[in-house]
C-alpha cells in the first residue's frame, strides 16, 4: 500500500464525506428542527442535478447552470414544503414516513416523463475539466472544487447555525418548539425557510455529483439511506454530528473499497478475498451504524434538549 | 395459381369462423426507472419490425403486447405471467436482463409456449436449463467479453486492470475475459450495484491508476457506463491506460456523450455481434428506417429485438399461421430461415446463435454523429462455452 | 357489529371469488389472489408490532425474503447436490424457515429494541440491507440473479403444484395468522405490548420487563412473516435479493396504515386494495407509479387510521 495512492484515497473519501454531508445535513436540519422524517429529501438531491443540467446545456455553462438551479430548487423545496410537509408536521413519524415514500414515487415517475429515462450528461467548461498535480498526487480538478465547495457550504452552514439570528432561532426551535413561538417568531415562514434550505443544499450535492456521474432517475434512492445513516450515526439534529459521520462514514466507504480485499488476502485466500471484500465493503456502513447504535442508541452527538 | 388463391381463401374463411389467424407475442422489457432507455429502444426496434412486416406474417396478423418488468425479477415474472395466462400469447420475447429472464422462463416452457430472448444470454440457459423451446437471437453473456480477451492479446496487451458490477452478469463479464486473456490481470474490482449502486468511482481509477496496467477493461451496463466514461476522462487516463468496453459504450450512452463533448470515449474498443455498419441488405434497410424515424443509430438492443419479430415471423409464416402446431414452429425457429442484421447464422444445439463477433471502434460517422465502425472480426461462427452442457441434440 | 360483517364479508369474499375465478379460465387473477392472501400474512406479522407494539419495523422483507430462502437453498441442495429427500419436504422446509427467521429477529432484535423512534425504524432497516447486500454476494445461490425453486415443498395431502391447493393453504394460514394475532392481542402478554406502546415508562414501573415482552413479540412477528416468505417461495417459485429492498419493506408498512394500524382486518384488506390497485394502475399505463404515489399522499393526509378508520367514520355509528 502506498503512501500516494493512500492520500488519493483519503481525499476521495472526503469528497465523498462532503457531498454526503451536504444531503444529510439538510435531512438533519429538518428532522431535528421540524421533527419531520422526509425520505423524498433526496428527491431534491436528483432534482437539483436535472435541473442544473438542464440549465447547463441551455446556457452551454457549468456555472451559471449551478447559479440558476440553486434557486430554482429552493423553490421546489418551499412548494414540497407547502403542499406535503407542512399538513404533516404534527403526524407521528410513520404517516411522514409513508406519504414521503409516496412522493418519492411522484418524483421519480414525474422526473422520467419530464427529462426522459436516459439521464444527461452534463458537460465542465474546460477549466475544470482537467487534473491537478499537488506533489506526487493527480487529482481531477473537478474533484478538488467538490472538496472546496463542499468545505465552503459546511462552513457558512456552521457560521449560519452559529452565529446568525436566523442560527439562533433555528437553534432554539430545535429544543424548543413551544418557546420559540411563545417570543412571537412567525414559526411557520422559519419551518419553510429551513425547509427550503435544506432542499437547497441537496439540491447542490446533486448538482456537484452530476457532472461525474450524470443526472440520473431514482439517483436520490442510492444517497438517501446513506444520508439516514450518516444522521443516525451523528445523532439527529446535530450538525456536528452529520459533519462527523458524514465524512467518517465516506472515508470508511471509500477505503474499504480500496484496501478491503488487500487486507483480506493478508488472512485469507486470494479467492476468498475477492468475492468477500466486495460484499463486506457494501455492508461496511451498515454494520458501522448497527455498531454505534449498540453502544449509543441515540448516535454519537445526541442532541441535549429534545 | 388459382388453386392456390382458393386455398388461400379458404383458409382464410375458415380462419375467420375459429379466429385462427392471429399470433400474438408478448415482448417483456423495461419501460420505467433509469433502464427505460433501453426498453424504449427494444420497443421502437419492435415497431419498426411490424411496420416492415406490414403487421402480418404470410397471412397471419401479428399483436405484440408489451410488457414492463421495471428491472426487476419479480415483476418480470408477474408480467410473464399475465401475458401467458391472460393474454395466451403464443410468444414471449424481448428480456434484457439475466434474472428476469431466469425467473419467467419457467411460466413459459410450462405453458408449452415459445421463450425467445432478444439480450439477455446467462449461462444457464445455454448449458444446464437449455429447452427446445427457448430461443435466443443475441449471445451467451461469456462471449462477447471472450472476444475482447482475444483482441487483448492480438493487440500485445500484457497486464489489464478489470472492472465490473458485483452481481451475476458482471462477474460472468470477469470470468469471460479472464477464460481467453492470456496476460496478467493486476488488479479487480467489484463495485456495488443495485438499487443504490455505486457510480462514483474514483477509488477504484485511483488504483487502476496506479497499478500501472496496459490498459483497462469494463462492463458497465445503462447508465453506470455513462458516468464511468466521465469518470475515466476527468482522471485523464485516455493516454495511459486504454479503454477496452463490453456492453458500455452503445448507441443509448453515444449521443449523451457526444451533446457533453466527453470525447475520451472516441477511439476506445469494445466487442459485438452486430454494428450498424454491417454490409447486409436487411441491417442496411434497419440502420437507415430505424434512424429516419427515431432520429438515432439502433443499439444492439434493437439489432436483437428486430431479429427476434423476423425470426417469430419466419416461423409463423412456415406453418400458415397454424399456431397450434407447436413442432412446425419449432422447427421452423430452429432454421432461422429469415434475414437477420447481423447477417448469415445459424442456432446451435442449445438454440443459442452460432455467430461471428466483431472488434467495433468509437468513431465520428460523416454527419459528425458519433458512432462504431467495424474494425476486425475476432471470431467466425463461435459456438458459446456452454453449449456442451446442453442434454440437446 | 359492523366491523365484525365487513371482517366476514372480506374473509368470504377471498374464499369464493378467487377460485371461482380460477375455474372460469382466469387463472391470473388465482394468482393475484395468492400474492395477495401470502403479503396479507406478512402484513398481518408487521400489524403485530407496528399497528399494536408502536416498532416501527422498516425491515420486514428481510423476513420474508430469508423464508423464501430457507425454502429455495435446501431444494437447491437436493437438485444440484446430494442433499436427501428430506430437503423438498414442506414438513423441513417451513420449520427451518420459522427458526431462521425467529432467530433473525431475535440476534436483530436484541440490538433494535435498544434504539427508538426514528433509530429503531432506521436500524431494522440497516439489519435488512445487510442481508440484502449478503444474499447478492452468495454466488452459489445466484447473488442478485436470484435461484429458481424447480420443486415446490412436497406435503402430505396437499399437492403445491396445483394452484387452487397452494390457495387454499395460503387462504387458511391467513385465518390462523389473523386469528392468533387477534389471540394475541387481547392476552395478558399483548395488553403489556400495548401498553409499553402507550407509556413504556408506566409498564416498567408496575414491574414489568417491556424490553423482553417487545422482544418476544418482535420474535413472533419476524417467525410469521418468515412462513409468509416460505409459501411466496412455493408461489413464484423464484427468489431474490430483490425481495428484501427496502422500497419492499416500505410496501409492506403501506398495506399496514392503508388498511389500518392495530386491527386485525386492516393489513388484509390493505394488501387486498394494494394489489388490486397495482393491477389496475398498471394496466392502465406504465407510469402507475405517479398516480399510486398521489393515492398514498392522499390516504396519509386525508384517511386517518386507514380504511378501517374511514369505515368507522361511515359505519361505525350504527352499532
Amino acid at each position: 500500500m502506498d503512501l500516494t495512492l493512500f492520500t488519493i484515497q483519503l481525499l476521495n473519501g472526503l469528497q465523498l464525506g462532503l457531498l454526503l454531508f451536504l444531503v444529510a445535513s439538510g435531512l438533519t436540519l429538518v428532522f431535528g428542527i421540524l421533527d419531520f422524517v422526509n425520505l423524498a429529501h433526496a428527491s431534491l438531491y436528483m432534482l437539483g442535478a436535472f435541473i442544473c443540467a438542464s440549465f447547463t446545456l441551455w446556457l452551454g455553462n457549468f456555472v451559471w447552470g449551478v447559479l440558476l438551479a440553486l434557486p430554482v430548487t429552493a423553490l421546489v423545496g418551499l412548494v414540497v414544503e407547502r403542499v406535503v410537509a407542512r399538513p404533516l408536521y404534527a403526524r407521528d413519524h410513520l404517516d411522514q414516513v409513508l406519504a414521503t415514500f409516496g412522493l418519492i414515487l411522484v418524483i421519480d415517475t414525474a422526473a422520467q416523463l419530464i427529462w426522459g429515462p436516459a439521464g444527461i450528461a452534463v458537460p465542465l467548461p474546460d477549466w475544470l475539466e482537467g487534473q491537478v498535480q499537488i506533489g506526487a498526487v493527480t487529482l481531477p480538478s473537478f474533484r478538488l472544487l467538490i472538496i472546496g465547495a463542499g468545505l465552503m457550504a459546511a462552513a457558512g452552514l456552521f457560521w449560519l447555525v452559529n452565529y446568525t439570528r436566523l442560527g439562533m432561532l433555528i437553534r432554539a426551535g430545535a429544543s424548543n418548539r413551544t418557546m420559540v413561538s411563545a417570543l412571537g417568531i412567525d414559526i411557520q415562514s422559519l419551518f419553510a425557510l429551513v425547509f427550503a434550505l435544506g432542499a437547497t443544499l441537496a439540491g447542490l450535492a446533486g448538482m456537484l455529483i452530476a457532472p461525474i456521474t450524470e443526472a440520473s432517475i431514482g439517483m436520490g434512492n442510492s444517497v438517501i439511506i446513506t444520508a439516514f445513516v450518516v444522521i443516525i450515526v451523528g445523532g439527529i439534529g446535530s450538525m456536528k454530528g452529520a459533519f462527523i459521520a458524514a465524512l467518517m462514514i465516506g472515508l470508511i466507504d471509500t477505503l474499504g473499497r480500496s484496501f478491503l480485499d488487500d487486507i483480506f488476502k493478508l488472512v485469507m485466500s486470494t479467492e476468498a478475498a475477492e468475492t468477500s471484500a466486495p460484499a463486506i465493503s457494501a455492508m461496511l456502513i451498515y454494520i458501522i451504524m448497527a455498531a454505534v447504535l449498540a453502544f449509543k442508541p441515540s448516535g454519537l452527538f445526541p442532541p441535549k434538549v429534545r | 395459381m388459382t388453386r392456390i388463391a382458393t386455398l388461400a381463401l379458404l383458409a382464410s374463411v375458415a380462419s375467420t369462423a375459429v379466429l385462427a389467424n392471429e399470433a400474438k407475442i408478448g415482448f417483456v422489457t423495461t419501460l420505467t426507472t433509469g433502464a427505460a432507455v433501453i426498453g424504449n429502444d427494444m420497443k421502437n426496434a419492435v415497431d419498426l419490425a411490424i411496420e416492415h412486416l406490414d403487421g402480418k406474417a404470410g397471412d397471419t396478423t401479428i399483436e405484440v403486447i408489451f410488457g414492463d418488468d421495471g428491472f426487476a425479477p419479480e415483476t418480470g415474472k408477474q408480467v410473464t405471467d399475465k401475458l401467458v395466462k391472460q393474454d395466451d400469447v403464443d410468444f414471449v420475447a424481448g428480456y434484457i436482463w439475466s434474472h428476469v429472464l431466469l425467473a419467467s422462463r419457467k411460466t413459459v416452457l410450462d405453458a408449452d409456449k415459445f421463450l425467445i430472448s432478444a439480450n439477455a444470454g446467462p449461462s444457464q440457459i445455454a448449458g444446464k436449463l437449455c429447452d427446445p423451446n427457448f430461443f435466443s437471437t443475441s449471445w451467451q453473456n461469456d462471449q462477447t467479453p471472450m472476444a475482447m480477451g482475444e483482441v487483448l492479446n492480438r493487440q500485445g496487451v500484457k497486464s489489464l486492470y478489470v472492472m465490473a458490477p458485483n452481481y451475476a452478469a458482471g462477474k460472468d463479464m470477469v470470468a469471460g475475459v479472464e477464460r481467453t486473456f492470456e496476460g496478467e490481470i493486476v488488479g479487480k474490482d467489484l463495485t456495488k450495484w443495485g438499487a443504490d449502486a455505486q457510480l462514483d468511482f474514483s477509488a477504484e481509477l485511483a488504483k487502476a491508476k496506479a497499478s500501472g496496467a496496459d490498459g483497462i477493461f469494463v462492463f458497465y451496463p445503462g447508465a453506470a457506463g455513462g458516468a464511468f466514461i466521465r469518470q475515466y476522462d476527468q482522471a485523464g487516463l485516455k493516454d495511459t491506460l486504454p479503454l477496452y468496453s463490453v456492453f458500455t459504450v452503445d448507441a443509448l450512452s453515444l449521443p449523451k456523450l457526444e451533446e457533453a463533448d466527453f470525447q475520451a470515449v472516441l477511439g476506445s474498443r469494445t466487442t459485438q455481434q452486430w454494428d450498424p455498419t454491417l454490409d447486409n441488405a436487411a441491417n442496411q434497410k434497419f440502420v437507415t428506417d430505424f434512424k429516419a424515424k427515431y432520429g438515432t443509430y439502433p443499439s444492439y438492443y434493437a439489432a436483437q429485438s428486430y431479429d427476434a419479430i423476423m425470426l417469430i415471423a419466419s416461423a409463423i409464416e412456415a406453418v400458415g399461421g397454424d399456431m397450434d402446431d407447436k413442432d412446425g414452429l419449432r422447427a421452423a425457429l430452429k432454421a432461422a430461415d429469415f434475414d437477420s442484421v447481423r447477417g448469415e447464422f445459424s442456432f446451435g444445439t442449445n438454440n443459442m446463435p452460432v455467430q461471428d463477433f466483431y472488434l467495433r471502434e468509437v468513431v465520428t460517422d460523416d454527419d459528425g454523429t458519433w458512432t462504431t465502425k467495424v474494425v476486425e472480426t475476432v471470431y467466425d461462427n463461435a459456438v458459446d462455452p456452454y453449449a456442451a452442457d446442453c442434454k440437446m441434440k | 357489529m359492523a366491523r365484525k360483517i365487513l371482517t366476514v364479508a372480506v374473509l368470504a369474499a377471498l374464499a369464493v371469488l378467487p377460485p371461482v375465478f380460477y375455474l372460469t379460465g382466469n387463472a391470473f387473477y388465482l394468482d393475484l389472489a395468492t400474492r395477495l392472501v401470502i403479503l396479507g400474512i406478512a402484513a398481518v406479522s408487521l400489524n403485530l408490532i407496528l399497528g399494536f407494539g408502536g416498532m416501527i419495523s422498516f425491515g420486514h422483507a428481510a423476513f420474508v425474503g430469508l423464508g423464501a430462502y430457507a425454502v429455495g437453498i435446501p431444494a437447491y441442495h437436493w437438485l444440484y447436490y446430494t442433499a436427501g429427500d428430506w430437503a423438498v419436504s414442506g414438513l423441513a422446509q417451513i420449520p427451518i424457515a420459522v427458526a431462521v427467521t425467529a432467530l433473525f429477529a431475535l440476534l436483530t432484535g436484541l440490538i433494535c429494541l435498544r434504539t427508538r423512534g426514528v433509530y429503531f425504524i432506521m436500524i431494522t432497516m440497516a439489519f435488512a440491507q445487510m442481508v440484502y447486500y449478503l444474499i447478492v454476494s452468495i454466488e452459489e445461490y445466484g447473488g442478485d440473479d436470484g435461484l429458481v425453486i424447480d420443486t415446490r415443498s412436497q406435503l402430505p395431502f396437499l399437492d403445491l403444484d396445483d394452484p387452487l391447493q397452494l390457495y387454499g393453504l395460503a387462504y387458511v394460514s391467513l385465518l390462523v395468522a389473523m386469528g392468533l394475532v387477534a389471540m394475541i392481542v387481547k392476552s395478558r402478554f399483548g395488553m403489556v405490548i400495548q401498553g409499553a406502546k402507550g407509556n413504556d415508562e408506566r409498564m416498567r414501573t408496575l414491574g414489568f420487563n417491556t424490553y423482553a415482552y417487545r422482544l418476544t413479540a418482535y420474535v413472533i412477528s419476524g417467525a410469521m412473516c418468515g412462513y409468509a416468505g416460505a409459501l411466496l417461495g412455493n408461489f413464484t417459485t423464484f427468489i431474490s435479493p430483490e425481495m428484501m429492498d427496502w422500497t419492499r419493506s416500505g410496501e409492506l408498512m403501506f398495506m399496514v396504515i392503508l388498511g389500518g394500524a392495530g386491527t386485525v382486518l386492516g393489513p388484509v384488506l390493505g394488501a387486498t386494495v394494494f394489489i388490486v390497485l397495482e393491477e389496475v394502475l398498471s394496466s392502465i399505463t406504465i407510469h402507475w407509479h405517479l398516480p399510486f404515489g398521489l393515492m398514498l399522499i392522499a390516504v396519509v393526509l386525508f384517511v386517518r387510521g386507514g380504511l378501517m378508520g374511514l369505515f368507522a367514520v361511515l359505519f361505525g355509528g350504527r352499532k
